[in-house]
């Protein structure tokens, strides 16, 4: 009971490369409204305790996909990957809102073998191929997570905002480049295109290496998904939700995770 | 054809019944300062929802350095950007223009403006902003009546000096 228990976290915490406990995954935008020819700009990747420090690990952006106004992927530039951090360079050539993310779809597997614990991460594919069939006391999970930000070049729009319909997505009802201190905004969490009520939400503001307390805000959602924030002061927020079900595609997985970030800048009055 | 009627027509509908005038006056204070560079302004008309109804006036750097065209550093305006900037396709003829020295600028709009001239006599508030290279950012706002006779100021304290507005019908 207590080794299944122990494998059971083990694989959560495969399964969560990103949302591992207590540590904060995240993209860093140098900045989110812009304007002018063909503006660029940087964004830094990083797992860590502190926002928005680098101190712990590099976000891996394997996964990266970068949406441009008109709806199409666009490829980053000069990615770099750094003991603390990812770095990576984006191009902003439309106008309008580009909507920058990591989104990882991962399997995962743990099983015995030769008496010895093996583990194991992939994709629904691979997992066909690489997963013994005849494997041991095998626990199968599944996770479909996010890492958000957004940056808009001229005037915002919202192509590039539409969910996917998979996981646990944010809407926005506020454009998420249009927050400014002092005023509400809202937004709708909806897993796999329907309202996720009840879930819980926690907004915390960066520079927490510069104050003695998270001073997070713990928001919940309305039965129709939504919640509204009334941000106290202007500042880059980290924004997070998770949650879970049993809806997987994997018929072996009995659970499946799911975990929303976002990055996003409120601007002074 | 028909688009140069409806084209006529509607340069007829901007015509306004009434006339007004407003003067306007902005202080850009002489500031003690190592590296000065002069302010990006925007003066604009904003109705009683804060809704951007008329820009009277932007000045930014027109050209191009090695940093980039003058037009990168317009969402320093923060409000003016949030509120209408960003929806507008700069360069603006009458409206857009280079940034301006230290001292007082005098500016007159009266009902010829078009997009003053398209609002219905009333209460409306002027606002100024100014946002300066490594420096600050200051947004002034007076209220005055278009249509009727009155006057405002409001007294900057950073990026911004006096500013006064003046109306007559």
């Amino acid at each position: 009971m207590n080794k299944t228990l122990k494998l059971a976290t083990l694989a959560l915490a495969l399964a969560l490369p990103l949302a591992a406990q207590a540590h904060k995954a995240w993209l860093q935008p140098s900045q989110t409204v812009l304007a002018g020819n063909n503006p660029w700009v940087t964004v830094d990747a990083a797992v860590s305790n502190d926002l928005f420090y680098f101190n712990h690990v590099p976000l891996k952006t394997d996964n990266l996909a970068i949406t441009a106004p008109d709806g199409t992927t666009v490829a980053a530039q000069n990615a770099a990957t750094g003991k603390y951090r990812t770095v990576f360079d984006v191009e902003l050539k439309q106008t309008g809102t580009y909507r920058i993310g990591v989104v990882n779809n991962y399997v995962t597997g743990s099983w015995e073998e030769d008496g010895k614990p093996k583990r194991w991460r992939g994709t629904e594919a691979t997992f066909a191929t690489e997963v013994p069939k005849d494997a041991k006391k095998l626990q199968v999970g599944q996770s479909v997570s996010r890492v958000e930000t957004f940056v808009t070049n001229g005037t915002p729009n919202e192509t590039a905002l539409k969910p996917s319909g998979v996981g646990l997505e944010l809407v926005p009802v506020t454009h998420p480049n249009d927050l400014f201190a002092g005023e509400e905004a809202k937004f709708r969490f909806q897993i796999d295109g329907k309202p996720a009520a009840d879930l819980e939400v926690e907004i915390t503001r960066g520079g927490t290496r510069y104050r003695n307390a998270q001073d997070e805000l713990k928001l919940k959602t309305n039965a129709q998904g939504e919640f509204t924030v009334k941000w106290p002061e202007a500042g880059m927020y980290w924004l997070e939700a998770n949650s879970e079900d049993n809806k997987t595609t994997v018929k072996q997985a009995r659970q499946r995770r799911l975990g929303y970030v976002a990055t996003l800048e409120v601007l002074p009055q | 054809m028909r688009v140069q009627l409806t084209i006529a027509l509607s340069g007829l509908l901007a015509l306004p019944a009434y006339s007004a005038e407003i003067d306007v006056q902005v202080q850009i204070p002489q500031l003690n300062v190592a590296e000065y560079h002069r302010p990006y302004v925007a003066i604009w008309v904003e109705g009683a929802d804060q809704k951007a109804l008329a820009n009277l006036a932007v000045w930014y750097q027109q050209k191009s350095t090695s940093e980039g065209h003058g037009t990168k550093w317009l969402p320093d305006l923060r409000q003016w950007w949030r509120r209408s900037g960003r929806t507008l396709k700069v360069p603006v003829d009458g409206v857009t223009g280079p940034t301006r020295p230290v001292g007082m600028h005098a500016l007159r709009f009266d009902a010829q403006h078009p997009e003053l001239g398209k609002l219905p006599p009333g209460d409306y508030t002027l606002v100024v902003e100014a946002a300066r290279e490594v420096g600050g950012r200051e947004l002034l706002k007076v209220p005055f009546k278009w249509g009727g006779a009155g006057s405002g100021k409001a007294q900057g304290s950073s990026e911004l000096g006096l500013v006064s507005v003046t109306s007559k019908p």
